[in-house]
This record gives C-alpha cells, structure tokens and sequence, in this order.
C-alpha cells in the first residue's frame, strides 16, 4: 500500500505533474502525517538532494503557491490593456504586498522601456527646463519610504450593493511597497520653480501617455520620483524605470513610466481628471480632484476565499489605512455592528501605509457578520455604506471606504454582504 | 575670451546670484524647448494652450473616423459592444444609469483634441497628424450636436465650443462628508437588516483558479 502511493507519487512526477502534485499533497500529507494516530513518515524530499543554489537565479514562489496570484475580472473591461488585476489580499500576511502581486491598473499595456533611454525632462514654469537620464536621478539624495498605493475605484463595484464573492475583487485594488527614489522636491530645486508654478502636470512614457494634474504643495511635500520598489528596480507593470509616488493619493496619480513633468499655473483638466477619477453625486454635479484616499479598512481572514474549517480558536486578521497619516484604532464587531472591540494594531504603524490589526475570536459554529472600523489620527471614522450612500448617492464610483461585512454561514462559509 | 565674457555679463544682467539660484547639485542636462517639443504635447483643457496650428471639417473628420475608430467606438459614437461610447448621454447624470460621455460629461472640449492625439485609435497611439486630430475631434463634437456638418475647426474655434456639462464640477474636496461616530456597546437593536446579499448568487466573481 505504501508502495504503491509512493510509486503514484513518482510517476505524477515524471508525467511532468508539478501541478498534479501540487493538488496532491495535502491529501498525502494528511494521510502520512502524524495524524490519526498513524507514524509520522520520513519523506522523500528528505531522501535525496534538492536543486542547488541558483538553479532558480531569480528565485520564485513555491510550486505549492501558485494559487496566489493576480486576477482580473474579465467582464469589468473590454480590453486587458485598459484594464486591472487585483491583488490576492486572501494569501497576504503583514504589510509589504510582494512586487509581483501588486494589483495592475494600465491604460494602455505595459510598455518595454530600457533605461538607458528613457529620459525625465521638467520643463514650463522652472527657471532652467532639465533632462535627467537614470543614472543622473539615482545620483541624488535618496529616500526610502512605506506606503499604500489604492486604485479610488477599489470596492467602486460596491456602491449599489455587494458584487463581488471574495475579498480579492471586492478590496484587492490595493499594494503596500517600499519605494526607494529622490523627492520630487529635490528635482524641482534642480529646475528651480518660478514663483507662478502652482501646478504640475505628470506624464508617462506609456500608450496611454497617462497624464495628470497635482498641485504644488503635495509636489514639494511628499512625493517621490522612485526607481526602486521592495528593493529592486520597479517591476515593469509597476512603471519601471520610473513612477511617482503621491502617497496617501489616489493611485491614478502616481504616474507609472514618468517622462515628463510640465509646472504650469493651474491643472490642465485632462481626460483623467474630468471625464475620469471625478465623482458623480445624485445631483448630477461631480466632484474634481478628491485625491486623497480617506481610511479603509477590511478583514482578510477569515475571508470568502478562507472559509471557517472547524469551531473554535480564529484570529481575525485584517488591513486598516488612511491617506491622511496614521491609523489610530481599529475597533471589530462579530455581531454586525452591534458591539465592538479594539484590535490589537501590529507595529510598524506607519503613515499612509498598510497597518495589520488582530482579534483573537471564537467560532461556536453559529452565523456571525464581521465587520472591522478604522480610525485615522485626525479622528476621521470609517463611514457604513448607508452614510455615504446618504451623503454621495451610488453614482460616484470612486472613493468607497465603507465598513465591509463579511457574514459567516454555519457552514463556516462566508459572504460578502452589505448591512444597515 | 569675448564670448566667455558676454556670458558672464547676460548671467549678472538677469540677476543670477550663484549661491541663491543655481542648481544645488548641478545634476542633468540643459534641454530647449525645441528639444522637448516632440514630447510637449500637453493642451490645457480650460483654454487650450497648447493646441497646435492646423484646421480640420467634420466632412473629413467622419471619414478619418470610420476608417480608424467606428471599429470600437460605434459608426455614430455609440460604442461598439462595451467599448467605449463617444456621444449621448445629455442628461442622465442624474439617473439611475448615468452616462458620461464627450457631450454629457467632458467640461472642456480642447481636453477632447489632447486625450485623442496622445493616446488614440488605442492601438496606434500618436499616430494622427494635428490636422487628423482636429477633424476627428470635430467629428465627434458633430456627434453630440456641438457642431454643425459643416463646421471646420482651429485652435481658436475649438477653445470657443462650450462643453454643456462645463459648469458641472465642483472643484475642491468637501470630505470629508460624513462624520460616523464610533459607537462601542449596543448600537443596534433587533435583527441584523440586510441591505444586498448577491454577491454569491449573481456569479460575475471570477474562479479562483491560477491563470494556465
Ligand atoms: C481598438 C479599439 C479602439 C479604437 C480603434 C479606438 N479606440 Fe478610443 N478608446 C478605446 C478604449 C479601450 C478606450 C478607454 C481607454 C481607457 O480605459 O483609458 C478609449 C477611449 C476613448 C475616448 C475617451 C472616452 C471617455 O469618455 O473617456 C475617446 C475620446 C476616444 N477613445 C476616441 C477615439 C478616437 C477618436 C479613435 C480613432 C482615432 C479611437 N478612439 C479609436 C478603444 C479604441
């Protein structure tokens, strides 16, 4: 019998069955594994030598996690070049989100951009128009900082009422990065700003040209030309060679491939910030550069994609943060919103960043709605979903941040629903 | 010699003082605005600084746009399937439905020449000339009745069309808009009242399988 599962296993091997192994293994883990009073067994990865060093050079998940990956909804846009891919929050731990997993959002492809040639120029009101090449940028001072960046229409699917069956399309419109540059601040003393420069226009080098208008405080406040992304150069569809990073803002302004920045005296009402990213309220007027992200908050596990296996000990686990600074408490309720408890916060509690809270709950096996409210240090509170609708209609698109239920089933299932 | 000293001498006149002017790190490279020009492509929206000389008809503008955009956006701007519609939409911002399109929704109409001569047809971006661009763009401002058949258009006559959602935005961010108050204990009272529980039955959530 043991034999005989070991030669299956061996042949699902050879037939070229990573992936069927991949299916397999918990099974056989279960089966061999110390469990139901059996013998742990020595396994055969045990047994024999495994691959040596660089036989991945650019090492690579485990064959065991290729679930974890983006996906997009494929009815949400006609083209995968105009598109978007959601990050798999359901597999994520702590707060840096892996490069390769970070949510995609192009307008026109991913271009193929060699550094050598790219080039950044600053150029309208500076006292002496600059190109930079990427050597230049990575000589001046540099800055490393966390941050969150958030598609506005994150949970934009949701205004109307609950869509979408997982965690991953209903928030994965969200990454957390390390992102290593020089301050914008530091390029525009370079060009120096005439005093009529209240405005800049960022462009990309992509199909799209991407453009869009930021004003200047924020321009000399936090922002960042940044090069470097958890470490490494910034992944292709992430904007390398070079993106800006508006931390806090809405993620349609942190122009990926950046070519180009153009100071001018007010915003240029670009596509993208006229017939796009402006949010339509039930009068029929739309609100115009509403850059910052305003505190979010949702529970990742359990989750739709993580159900509930058996009664007992669960630590709920989740992601708060705000574009205006740093989360303050999380509070989470199992009983829809009728009682609520702190979350332990998981330090590092950084500014526009990604911040972990965890509540230690016990399932009984009855249904349950969890819910979890965040509260940023300006004292801001995460709205339910029936005081926006209250305050913006269902018309706006961008800018949901409502407290998200998730309503455990007894079968320890669990649905994203939506709550009064 | 003389040259070196002309330099220096325009340098004082316009008042360059070395310590509170120049470049802190003297990084990057000095560029024209001949340099620049094949990337400064920007138009401004709200007056259309920036729109280039060149003139286009609405007549030559249908054919251009037959040829290279009906495929997606509709013989009339209706939009093909989902791509994207170009026309319509004038007064349903209020509705239920709303649509937004060039003639509903866009302020400024310069915004339209700037957003088609950078990125479209979508699969060959940049590919019109400016006398392209200003007849397609008048071709579709025909479409939503913002120009008559035989209409052409220039920088100075596209400036001039008024957008009929011009005066629809309000500029500035009002939130925040609602001011939730944390209530910790006994907040509701009675049965959980479900407002939307499709997410599971409407089945528009993709699997979760790897991509092969
Ligand atoms: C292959 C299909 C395709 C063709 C051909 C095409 N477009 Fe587009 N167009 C798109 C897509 C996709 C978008 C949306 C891009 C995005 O999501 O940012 C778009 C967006 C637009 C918009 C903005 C719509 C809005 O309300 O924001 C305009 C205007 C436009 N196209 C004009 C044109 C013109 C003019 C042409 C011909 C010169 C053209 N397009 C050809 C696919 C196409």
């Amino acid at each position: 019998m043991k034999a005989g599962r070991r030669t299956f296993f061996k042949r699902g091997l050879a037939a070229g069955g990573v992936a069927a192994l991949a299916t397999q293994h918990p099974k056989m883990l279960a089966a061999q594994g110390g469990l139901d009073g059996k013998p742990l067994e020595v396994p055969d990865w045990t047994k024999m030598l495994g691959p040596g060093v660089t036989a991945e050079p650019y090492g690579v998940p485990s064959e065991f996690e290729k679930n974890v990956v983006r996906r997009n909804v494929p009815w949400l846009t006609v083209s995968e070049q105009a598109s978007v891919s959601f990050t798999p929050l359901q597999d994520l731990d702590g707060i840096i989100t892996p490069s390769g997993l970070c949510f995609e959002r192009h307008h026109g492809g991913t271009p193929t951009i060699d550094p050598e040639q790219h080039r950044l120029v600053i150029h309208g009101l500076v006292r002496q128009p600059l190109v930079f090449t990427m050597a230049d940028l990575v000589r001046f001072p540099s800055v490393s900082r966390i941050c969150f960046v958030e598609c506005p229409a994150n949970g934009g699917m949701e205004w109307r009422g609950a869509q979408m069956a997982g965690l991953q399309f209903s928030h994965g419109m969200v990454h957390c990065c390390e992102w290593t540059g020089v301050k914008l601040s530091t390029l525009l003393d370079e060009v120096g700003l005439v005093p009529q420069a209240k405005w800049l226009l960022a462009e990309g080098a992509d199909a799209a040209a991407m453009t869009r208008s930021l004003p200047i405080d924020k321009a000399l406040d936090d922002v960042i030309v940044a090069y470097s992304q958890n470490g490494e150069r910034i992944r292709p569809e992430q904007g390398y060679p070079l993106r800006l990073v508006v931390p806090g803002w809405e993620g349609n302004v942190h122009i990926k491939w950046l070519r180009r920045i153009k100071l001018g005296e007010r915003p240029w009402q670009h596509r993208e910030e006229t017939s796009k990213y402006t949010d339509l309220m039930a009068d029929g007027k739309a609100r115009q550069f509403t850059f910052v992200q305003e505190a979010n908050s949702v529970i990742t596990a359990p989750c739709p994609e993580k159900p509930l296996k058996d009664k007992g000990f669960y630590e709920i686990r989740g992601l708060a943060w705000s574009g205006h600074g740093k989360v303050a408490r999380v509070d989470v309720s199992v009983d829809g919103g009728r009682n609520w408890q702190s979350a332990a916060l998981q330090e590092p509690i950084l500014s526009k960043c990604l911040t972990r809270f965890r509540l230690p709950w016990r399932w009984e096996g009855g249904p349950a709605f969890l819910q979890s409210r965040v509260i940023d240090e300006t004292g801001y509170v995460q709205p339910t979903i029936a005081e926006l609708r209250k305050a913006r209609g269902v018309n706006s698109v961008y800018h949901k941040n409502s407290i998200h239920t998730w309503r455990v089933n007894v079968d320890g299932t669990l649905d994203n629903v939506q709550i009064l | 010699m003389f040259k070196f000293c002309s330099v220096a001498a325009a340098a004082l006149l316009v008042g360059w003082s070395a310590t509170a002017q120049q470049a802190p790190f003297g990084i990057g490279h000095k560029i024209t605005d001949a340099q620049i020009a094949p990337w400064n492509i920007d138009i401004r929206g709200d007056d259309g600084a920036g729109l280039p000389p060149g003139r286009g008809t609405v007549a030559a503008g249908e054919k251009l746009y037959v040829q290279q955009c009906a495929s997606c956006h509709g013989e009339f701007g209706e939009g093909n399937g989902r791509w994207p519609e170009l026309m319509g939409g004038r007064g349903t911002l209020t509705h239920d439905d709303p649509r937004k399109t060039i003639g509903s929704y866009w302020p400024w109409a310069p915004t339209v020449f700037d957003y088609v001569r950078r990125t479209m047809p979508f699969a060959a971006p940049q590919s019109l000339s400016d006398d392209e661009t200003y007849s397609i763009v008048a071709y579709l401002l025909h479409l939503n009745d913002l120009l008559p058949a035989d209409a052409s258009l220039d920088a100075k006559a596209l400036a001039a069309v008024r957008m009929p959602n011009r005066d629809g935005f309000i500029v500035g961010d009002p939130r925040p808009d609602v001011r939730a108050v944390p209530c910790m204990k006994d907040c509701k009272k009675g049965e959980i009242e479900i407002l939307s529980d499709l997410a599971k039955s409407l089945g528009v959530t993709p699997n979760q399988r790897p991509k092969d």
